[in-house]
């Protein structure tokens, strides 16, 4: 598979990013946490690490073409529903309706969108899954917390598959001028997102003061949300070059993708809040699980994806 | 010559087919459950241990097995029933060739040798045990069914025993009773503090002690029911 000269230099642009980071990492802990007793610099550098493993994973998507990103994608889906549907009220009655999510709709839904059939991968979960996996817990005939084991089925549904399989679903759209590049819609939107969330933090830890939603996620701050998305947006609009957008029209739809992703970190604290957990996994060092990585990204790339969709691409299917 | 180089393979095909299903099941049983290890005031010794576990699923010892080290995993051998592992060629492929399980014969009337004599042979060889002191897998609603006297009898004939209570979580929901399909959700494996028994204690104190200390490493939250 060739590279786009665009990807590569947006792929050197992140290894130097994160090299910068590994080296400043690096020199913390040496000066302040030589032992490993500093908790904070500890954490900074597990995540730099989880870093590096996404951004190599992510590039090796890439280079995979298609079918790299589809899998990546599909691998992610699978761990996040597995990290949610662990804190759902599901009972043995459920059993089924869940081999069905794992199984079935999962692999149908990266199947659809690898087959770029648009028609039915935009209702599969919410229309047909909507409606027929109540059927199946239904027919095992536990009627005990019902309507919330269902609805917490089809939330785990439409958050961990139906939105995560947006990302790679933006390789369908048809820009005129764009052939070949949708990739690089893929690597606005994740670097974007991600750079707001570092971002947000880097600003709460230097100005923050004021708490935005004590209850929800103490470190969340006001300072570190208005100074993060301004300066996601800024970056956003700077890489314009890569995108089919001006560059005003690329800080807009930044602006847009990191106030959902900031949303979308919120609503998914409220849920581990409400189920008493810190993190939704311990999969990745530093982050816990993959839907702590993934929070952000799930709730912007359906909306990003519709709106350049509505005004970017061309529908070639009525 | 021929009969002896066919013996040969055979043992050599049977290394490879234990290796391979090693990793296997070992592959798969992450993919399902991701699972984790954690030691509470305990790390991973190479002492002789027995392992007490709660029993939900037939999975069980086999996730503590992938927590462990790998250099003790091969030293640390389940304790299971006779009954089902050596009802078909592949139970026993699973249990005694891969598992290297410590048989023993649940049921009073047919067997033959005492199992607590049998553990302390496999304890006496240099072998940690992983026991379900519930003795059978647990389909209640309860967390924990009553503890049969074995682990009490077990570390009475063997002082020197380090009791290490482990409570495996989730797996239950992986795989309900009588479906076989298993859903995939993230487990763990929580290692507590070494028990020991006092000189003087009396069975039962000693099975609802340890029982608490198995309860006592339930994780506080809890996502579903059984």
């Amino acid at each position: 598979m060739s590279i786009h000269p665009d990807l590569l230099n947006l792929l050197i642009g992140v290894f130097a990013v994160l090299v910068t980071a590994s080296v400043v990492g690096y020199v913390l802990q040496r000066r302040l946490s030589p032992d490993g007793s500093n908790k904070s610099i500890e954490n900074l550098n597990d995540r730099i690490r989880a870093w590096w493993v996404m951004a190599v994973l992510l590039a090796i998507a890439f280079a995979g073409g298609r079918a790299g990103v589809i899998l990546l994608f599909g691998f992610c889906s699978f761990a996040a529903l597995r990290e949610f549907v662990t804190l759902t009220h599901s009972r043995r009655a459920d059993h089924w309706s869940l081999v069905a999510a794992f199984f079935v709709v999962l692999p149908v839904q990266y199947y659809l969108i690898w087959t770029d059939w648009y028609g039915l991968y935009a209702v599969f979960i919410p229309v047909y899954v909507f409606l027929l996996l109540p059927i199946v817990s239904a027919l095992r005939g536990e009627t005990e917390s019902y309507l919330v084991r269902i609805a917490e089925v089809q939330w785990a549904l439409m958050i961990c598959v139906f939105c995560a399989s947006h990302v790679p679903a933006l390789l369908n759209l048809d820009i005129p001028g764009y052939e070949g590049r949708n990739v690089l819609l893929i690597a606005f939107l994740i670097v974007v997102v991600q750079l707001s969330d570092v971002l947000q933090y880097v600003w709460g830890k230097l100005l923050g003061k004021r708490k935005i939603a004590p209850r929800l996620s103490p470190s969340k701050t006001v300072e570190g949300f208005v100074g993060g998305v301004l300066s996601a947006t800024l970056v956003g609009a700077w890489l314009w070059w890569m995108t089919p957008f001006t560059v005003l029209q690329a800080g807009l739809l930044a602006f847009v993708i990191a106030i959902l992703g900031f949303f979308g970190g919120l609503v998914m604290s409220a849920i581990k809040r409400d189920r008493g957990v810190k993190d939704w996994g311990h999969v990745i060092a530093g982050h816990g699980g993959f839907i702590d990585r993934l929070d952000s990204v799930v709730f912007s790339a359906p909306i990003f994806f519709h709106l350049v969709r509505f005004w970017w691409a061309v529908d070639l299917v009525a | 010559m021929k009969q002896a180089g066919g013996q040969d393979l055979s043992g050599f095909a049977r290394k490879v087919s234990v290796s391979v299903f090693t990793v296997v099941v070992t592959l798969f049983a992450r993919f399902v459950t991701a699972v984790r290890g954690t030691w509470v005031d305990n790390k991973p010794s190479r002492k002789r241990r027995i392992y007490f576990a709660n029993h939900a699923s037939h999975g069980d010892f086999i996730l503590i097995w992938i927590v462990l080290p790998p250099r003790l995993r091969r030293r640390t051998r389940p304790v299971a029933g006779s009954d089902y592992w050596l009802k078909s060629p592949l139970r026993r492929f699973i249990g005694v060739d891969v598992f290297n399980a410590v048989l023993i014969d649940r049921n009073r009337e047919t067997r033959t040798r005492d199992p607590l004599e049998i553990m302390q042979e496999a304890v006496d060889g240099g072998a940690s045990l992983i026991l379900f002191p519930e003795g059978t897998r647990n389909e209640t609603d309860e967390p924990l069914q009553p503890f049969k006297p074995g682990l009490y009898h077990l570390a009475r004939a063997r002082p020197q025993l380090e009791l290490v209570p482990v409570w495996i979580e989730n797996l239950n929901r992986v795989m309900p009773k009588g479906e076989f399909i298993p859903v995939p959700l993230m487990c763990s494996v929580t290692f507590g503090p070494v028990l020991q028994l006092s000189e003087d204690e009396a069975v039962e104190p000693f099975l609802a002690r340890a029982r608490d200390a198995l309860l006592a490493l339930r994780p506080a939250r809890h996502g579903g029911s059984a």
